[in-house]
């Protein structure tokens, strides 16, 4: 009972309330409340709900397709005997490719923007920059890789061009969060280190790159992950769905596993259907343990950076 | 003189022309040094210099390559014909069916996100503890981990046979099915950005609205929603400019007949549909088939820009700034 | 008696911040709640519309909060009841980013007003003497007000409610001291019709403005009385202590 008052018991100068011009409407509105929580509570259900039914689903129809065959074979038109093993490598080769280059330009350019860069009109622009190349569709990158790395630079349709098309697209991101990392250092350590006399660079390269390192392997971890599933910009730059060789060299034709997923996934038999779903989770276990590696190394660096 | 000793010392030397050798030898060194340093220095700023590089290639490329596309067929021709067909005779270059068959998508998509993605973030920000919090905001993150290609796989799979239960004249391939994936892969980003921004509404603020008696509800509605409403408005603009872009789910789902038509239920193509078609395929380059995913490509940029732009306007021009 | 608390003890997780405290208000008075800074003052003064409800660690550990006869932590009682009838200015003015008019209307229309609205604003605003500053801009934003006129604001919009109690958590202290002068008249002439409990850091404005006042100190009411009898002859020796400013 909201309204356990009918008449005040206490004499007062106020107007007492049976005289009050605020209808008695608590009820209704505390009903209203609680039909609000309850919807708000609902849609934060459905979200997560689609995410497990989404895994249940894929568990449920690749588990089934999922064995040692099936990761070592060459794709097939017959689904029983395709597998994912080109696949598989062209991801590894072309995420090799991927991680060494935006993570030589990514932390190179977040150092030199935070660290050593005068905060001028121009590094304004600069950061502008980035966080538009953030929003642009990963599609696009394909088309400049296409433009650029197949033909303007000779690469073809190869793994060098897949590897170099994902590093740019990735770039943005990993400058974002490594500065984030770097811009998380205490200002002390740099101010004790510069008072020692130490240069700029001697200051960044031996004390705030280190105490940054956790925080910049998460973000690199989480740019490579993303790469690790795109497809539509790899499609682009000519990965094919029908590769049946282990790749020799940098410039070989190649395909990757989201491509294959999407070759599958888009025929209409269910046997192709569930190949996709193993596939899936081979995708997902590869993210897994990418990630369970970074959480490791960012464990042991951090240990170091006690402060 | 009592730093010189020190030097001498530790120098670790007896004589004074070894001593005048060893402190040259100190002084190339520091010399070095600093050339080192330079030349690090210089390729860290051409580090940085790549992203702006990657800018000025991709709006190059772009324009040079429409540009082509435009010389053989007029703007204008492009941006109002209600025919694509540039692979097939009789051939027709209006993008339009192309663009609606994006906008429905995407458009349908945000009408899951959008409010789904507001409700749990205020759900998040307003009613959740802080150990259900820790746990519930990372799996809704999660939502966004997932690669497009397996959102496609779902919508195929599971998505368009219960929509075809439910609506028996939904196609094989058909936008309801890629706009339903696309809206809780875009979901995540809009429920972040809600949050965030309502839990950036003063504390004093929702007290006052408690101290006048009104209930929870009321408090999120009445004061902060409309207290953050140019962040949230933000949020669903840029949820909105990453479903146009997306591809893969789109490509799977929605299928590859341009089709100029608001029934979500059949066969439509999106932009980015259509340049990963023609991908797939062999173009040769010099082509007007090769030239037309770029004008498209070019439009989709455009597109994204602006809307990118815009949502920055909102928050810079209309944001409350609380001191 | 309108509120009151009765051998009330409140605490935080595991740390006591008010012990064994009674406090008594009458109607159409103003109490003051005076004491050094950490004395659980504020604390004490949130406990009375169930605003501290919303702060995780809080615990109302024994005794109650009496609003004339109810006991306002039954777990029967909508806080939102209470709020209604036991409003509240805070110490940073705070008028929603809307306009004056919305800003004084808010209130009472969810709370189901059904009298005129344009009455109740003017009413409101002539009884927070901001009438006359504002009434050609109604429409305008409540954020446009300078912080005196803010607060009184704020109070105008407390007043709307028509409330029986009116608490109030150090006010002035944002202020600057010709807008605390003009706040500290009001007050007074607020008396007439709502009781105020008021906290305050500055002896002099509780010396001032109220008609009785307690002494608050580590969490315990040392002294309770009329203000004249607290600042002129005061029993205990802490009390004469604090107001002779030997510790602050």
């Amino acid at each position: 009972m909201s309204n356990p008052h009918n008449q005040s018991t206490t004499a007062s100068t106020h107007t007492a309330e049976l005289d009050s011009p605020f209808r008695d409407n608590l009820a209704r509105r505390q009903a209203q409340a609680g039909i609000f929580k309850l919807l708000v509570l609902m849609a934060t259900i459905s979200a997560i709900a689609i995410l497990g039914f989404l895994l249940f689903s894929i568990a449920r129809d690749g588990l089934p397709w999922l064995n040692w065959a099936f990761i070592t074979s060459f794709p097939s038109r017959v689904a029983s005997r395709a597998g994912i093993i080109s696949a598989l490598v062209g991801s590894a080769v072309v995420i090799s490719i991927t991680a060494f280059m935006s993570v030589v330009l990514g932390l190179g350019a977040a150092v030199y923007l935070e660290e050593l860069a005068p905060k001028n009109k121009l590094s304004q622009v600069i950061d502008l920059n980035i966080s538009n190349l953030c929003g642009v569709p990963s599609l696009v990158y394909g088309m400049l890789g296409l433009a650029v790395f197949v033909r303007i630079l000779g690469f073809g349709r190869s793994l060098l061009a897949a590897g170099c098309t994902l590093a740019l697209m990735i770039l943005p991101i990993i400058i974002i969060a490594s500065r984030e990392a770097l811009k998380s250092v205490p200002p002390a350590i740099r101010l004790a280190a510069l008072a020692l006399g130490a240069t700029r660079w001697q200051t960044t390269w031996h004390h705030i790159i280190p105490a940054a390192a956790p925080g910049m392997l998460t973000g690199i971890i989480l740019a490579l992950s993303r790469a690790l599933g795109e497809a539509a910009p790899l499609i682009m730059v000519g990965g094919v769905t029908y590769i049946a060789f282990l790749p020799n060299s940098l410039y070989d034709s190649f395909t990757t596993l989201p491509i294959q997923i999407f070759n599958w996934a888009g025929r209409p038999q269910d046997d192709f259907h569930g190949i996709a779903a193993a596939a899936i989770l081979v995708l997902v276990g590869l993210v897994l343990i990418t990630n369970g590696i970074a959480i490791v190394i960012r464990a042991k660096l951090e240990k170091k950076n006690r402060w | 003189m009592l730093k010189t000793e020190t030097n001498v010392d530790s120098l670790g030397v007896s004589s004074g022309d070894a001593l005048a050798k060893k402190l040259a030898e100190a002084a190339q060194a520091r010399f070095k040094i600093r050339w080192n340093e330079i030349i690090i220095v210089k390729f860290l700023q051409l580090c940085a210099w790549v992203s702006v590089a990657t800018t000025i290639a991709i709006i190059a490329i772009l324009a040079v390559e429409s540009g082509a596309f435009f010389l053989s067929v007029p703007v204008w021709q492009y941006l109002s014909g209600s025919e694509w067909s540039p692979l097939i005779e009789p051939r027709a270059f209006g993008v339009l069916p192309l663009i609606s068959g994006t906008l429905v998508v995407s458009l349908g998509a945000c009408l899951i996100a959008v409010p789904l993605g507001l409700a749990s973030a205020i759900y998040l920000a307003e009613y959740a503890s802080p150990t259900i919090r820790k746990i519930i905001k990372p799996t809704i993150e999660l939502l966004a981990g997932i690669p497009s290609v397996v959102y496609g796989y779902f919508a195929v799979t599971t998505v368009t046979p219960l929509l075809q239960g439910l609506f028996p004249s939904t196609e094989v391939f058909n936008a309801a099915s890629a706009a339903i994936v696309l809206g809780f892969m875009v979901l995540p980003m809009i429920t972040s950005l809600c949050d965030d921004a309502i839990r950036a509404t003063p504390r004093v603020l929702q007290e006052g609205g408690f101290a006048l008696a009104a209930t929870k509800a009321e408090v999120a509605l009445h004061i902060l929603i409309p207290a953050s409403m140019s962040a949230i408005m933000a949020s669903f603009i840029l949820g909105f400019s990453r479903a146009i872009g997306e591809t893969m789910a789109v490509a799977l789902a929605a299928g590859s007949t341009p089709n100029m038509t608001l029934n979500p239920l059949v066969s439509m193509q999106t932009m980015t549909g259509y340049i990963v078609q023609v991908a797939m395929g062999d173009v040769p380059h010099g082509t007007i088939e090769y030239q037309s995913i770029f004008a498209v490509a070019a439009t989709l940029f455009v597109m994204t820009m602006l809307l990118n732009i815009v949502s920055h306007i909102i928050v810079r021009r209309f944001a409350r700034h609380w001191e | 008696m309108v509120i009151a608390a009765e051998n009330l003890t409140l605490a935080y997780g595991d740390k006591r911040i008010v012990k064994n405290v009674s406090l008594d208000v009458g109607g159409c008075t103003v109490t003051a709640l005076i004491g050094p800074s950490g004395c659980g003052k504020s604390t004490l003064l949130r406990t009375f519309n169930r605003m501290n409800d919303f702060v995780p660690q809080f615990r109302l550990v024994s005794g109650e909060i009496k609003y004339r006869d109810l006991n306002v932590y039954a777990p029967n009682v909508d806080p939102v009841y209470i709020r209604r009838r036991v409003g509240m200015v805070f110490q940073k003015p705070n008028p929603f980013p809307s306009s004056i008019y919305k800003n004084i209307t808010w209130g009472p229309s969810i709370n189901g007003y059904e009298g005129d609205l344009d009455q109740l604003v003017e009413s409101s605003l002539r009884r927070a003497a901001l009438w006359d500053e504002v009434k050609d801009k109604l429409k305008s934003s409540g954020l446009a007000l300078s912080g005196g006129q803010q607060q009184r604001l704020c109070i105008a919009r407390a007043i709307a409610m028509d409330p029986d109690v009116i608490l109030m958590d150090e006010p002035c202290s944002a202020l600057d001291p010709a807008s605390t002068a003009r706040i500290e008249e009001l007050i007074k002439e607020l008396r007439d019709r709502y009781s105020i409990l008021i906290v305050t850091h500055n002896m002099q404005q509780a010396a001032r403005v109220s008609d009785h006042t307690a002494f608050m100190f580590q969490g315990e009411i040392v002294e309770y009385a009329t203000t004249k009898q607290i600042f002129n002859s005061p029993k205990q020796r802490l009390t004469e202590d604090y107001i002779m400013g030997r510790f602050g």
